[in-house]
């Protein structure tokens, strides 16, 4: 189990492909001291895009629903849809 | 920490966003033992202090762990002692006199229900639980976020048929006071045999006497996401492979549920107590246990072969979920209500699932017959007759079995009820009109079975 030290987040972002998502999503993070551990995207059937991105939270000053909002601010008007999840959700769901 | 798929990671999603997965409900149970007073004045002052100051946060607290977890919580509600245990009181007036003040109380901290308007009568009524049984019909009419249950059998007691007997009277007089809303008082009462102390899911939730001072319970629910799971298997796995879906399914929903509960506990300091995992469905499309049944291959809810689907599905969802988590309680099963999902009101309105077939499918699923709306004139006995059927099912097979019925005032076979939001609409279903007045008539109790015996 984590330590109440490190807080792990699940980023996903889904919807219409188009040029500087990723870029987006990436200052978002950077200018709030989060820290991206790993990242993975991929178009499908030519134009729906999916990233699903793991970061650290640790030093950020932002809760949860204070980054989804910076966030969801960032990509406004672009047709994506943004989930962000505390990891643990995903712990518990998916390992044993 | 481990690394998660990207698969992983947009199941979970998925399952949130479009497959409905949500923690259905958040109950905090409180004790109310320590409000007991013969002056309902005084007795209902002390209840509302306790609520208050005990339920004050879970709201918030909800919103916060819904803001970290990105799952959302659809409801937060209270669970107490049931009444006749606090108010020790034999006059009717009484309880409606405390149950509209924790109405108002609930209304205060935000919640959408309270549980636990409840007797324990499974063996016999004392003055107290008459008073309170005589006052459900003004409560459910009066009060808006009251849920009045009452248990009337058990595998060690037997069945009172006098409590069947009197709560096919109540539930009548109820229906006839909320007339104008289609009988929706009757929505809010739940009859039991084997009554779960620690359940969350409404109108059935009371905080038993054997539970601690409060305590956190969680149901959830995601039929959507187990129908899913089955659509992706498509129709040519074979009965263990669905099988081995479903407990997979349950076992990822649980997780979720049991995370969420035990953080809601430590933030609000009152323990965790368990962790229902029910498939209650709700009448948006998809949200459905008769459409899981349809996925199934049958082509309506209802159709033979229902009982044993329901058999499966109902067992599967108990094995994911109890290797998921060592808090498993409550209910924990399917659920088969007509009027809250879509593809049974469907099954109803073509006659595909009648009242028997219903009460067949209650013998393996965990509750009973649910939201099931009948003409307004079935005589009472002839209710009292069919909560007696229902309890004998729990009695005999040691499990929890309930109805909740309700005789729709001047409606009858084929009209339409409806109740709105969560607990949706339903065709009047058509009721065997043979009589039963003579074997309800000779009252009493029905002993415990053999089944009972078991020290």
């Amino acid at each position: 189990m984590e330590t109440d030290k490190s807080r792990k987040i699940v980023i996903a972002v889904i919807g219409r492909d188009q040029v500087g998502i990723v870029a987006k999503v990436a200052t978002v993070l950077a200018e709030n001291a989060v820290n991206i551990e790993d990242i993975s995207q991929k178009v499908f059937s030519g134009d729906v895009f999916a990233m699903t991105l793991m970061a650290d939270i640790t030093s950020s000053s932002l809760d949860l629903p204070g980054m989804t909002e910076k966030l969801e601010r960032a990509l406004d008007g672009m047709g994506l849809k943004v989930a962000l999840h505390d990891a643990e959700l995903f712990q518990y769901m998916h390992r044993v | 920490m481990t690394n998660f798929t990207s698969d992983e990671i947009i199941e979970t999603v998925g399952m949130i966003a479009s497959q409905k997965l949500d923690i259905r409900t958040v109950t905090l149970g409180v004790s109310l033992w320590d409000c007991s007073n013969p002056d309902p004045a005084k007795c209902a002052a002390k209840i509302r202090e306790k609520l208050l100051t005990s339920a004050d946060r879970l709201g918030p607290v909800a919103r916060e762990i819904e803001g970290i977890y990105g799952l959302p919580i659809v409801n937060t509600r209270l669970s107490i002692t049931p009444l006749s245990l606090v108010l020790p009181s034999t006059e009717r007036e009484a309880f409606v006199e405390v149950a509209k003040v924790i109405d108002a109380a609930a209304g205060e901290v935000g919640v959408n229900f309270v549980g636990g308007f409840s007797s324990l009568i499974h063996k016999g009524e004392t003055k107290v639980d008459e008073a309170l049984l005589d006052s459900i019909p003004e409560v459910l009419s009066t009060t808006e976020r009251l849920c009045a249950s009452v248990s009337l059998a058990s595998t060690r007691t037997g069945i009172n048929i006098d409590g069947c007997s009197k709560m096919g009277r109540v539930i009548l007089e109820t229906a006839k006071l909320t007339a104008k809303a289609d009988g929706i008082g009757c929505a809010k009462l739940v009859v039991f045999a084997n009554a779960v102390e620690d359940n969350p899911f409404m109108a059935g939730a009371f905080y038993g006497p054997g539970e601690p001072e409060r305590a956190i319970l969680v149901g959830v629910s995601g039929p959507g996401t187990v129908l899913r799971a089955l659509e992706k298997l498509g129709p040519g796995g074979n009965m263990g492979e669905v099988a081995e879906t479903i407990k997979k399914t349950a076992f990822k929903i649980t997780r979720a549920g049991e995370l969420v509960g035990k953080e809601m506990a430590k933030r609000l300091g009152v323990e965790f107590g368990i962790l229902d995992l029910s498939l209650a469905p709700t009448p948006a499309e998809g949200d459905s246990v008769a459409q899981i049944l349809e996925e199934l291959g049958l082509a309506r809810a209802g159709a033979p072969g229902s009982t044993a689907a329901l058999m499966m599905l109902n067992d599967a969802v108990k094995k994911g979920g109890a290797f998921a988590s060592s808090s498993v309680g409550g209910l924990s099963g399917a659920f088969i209500p007509v009027s809250e999902d879509a593809a049974m009101i469907r099954a109803a309105e073509e006659g595909a699932i009648s009242i028997e077939k219903l009460e067949a499918m209650t013998a393996v699923c965990s509750v009973g017959l649910d939201m099931v709306a009948v003409p307004g004139d079935v005589p009472e006995e002839t209710i009292a007759a069919i909560i007696a059927d229902e309890m004998a099912i729990g009695v005999a097979n040691n499990k929890t079995t309930a109805v909740r019925i309700i005789p729709a005032p001047g409606k009858k076979e084929g009209d339409r009820v409806s109740f709105g939001g969560l607990l949706g609409e339903a065709p009047v279903m058509p009721v065997n009109r043979v009589s039963a007045r003579n074997f309800i008539g000779r009252g009493g109790r029905i002993p415990a079975p053999l089944q009972g015996l078991r020290n």
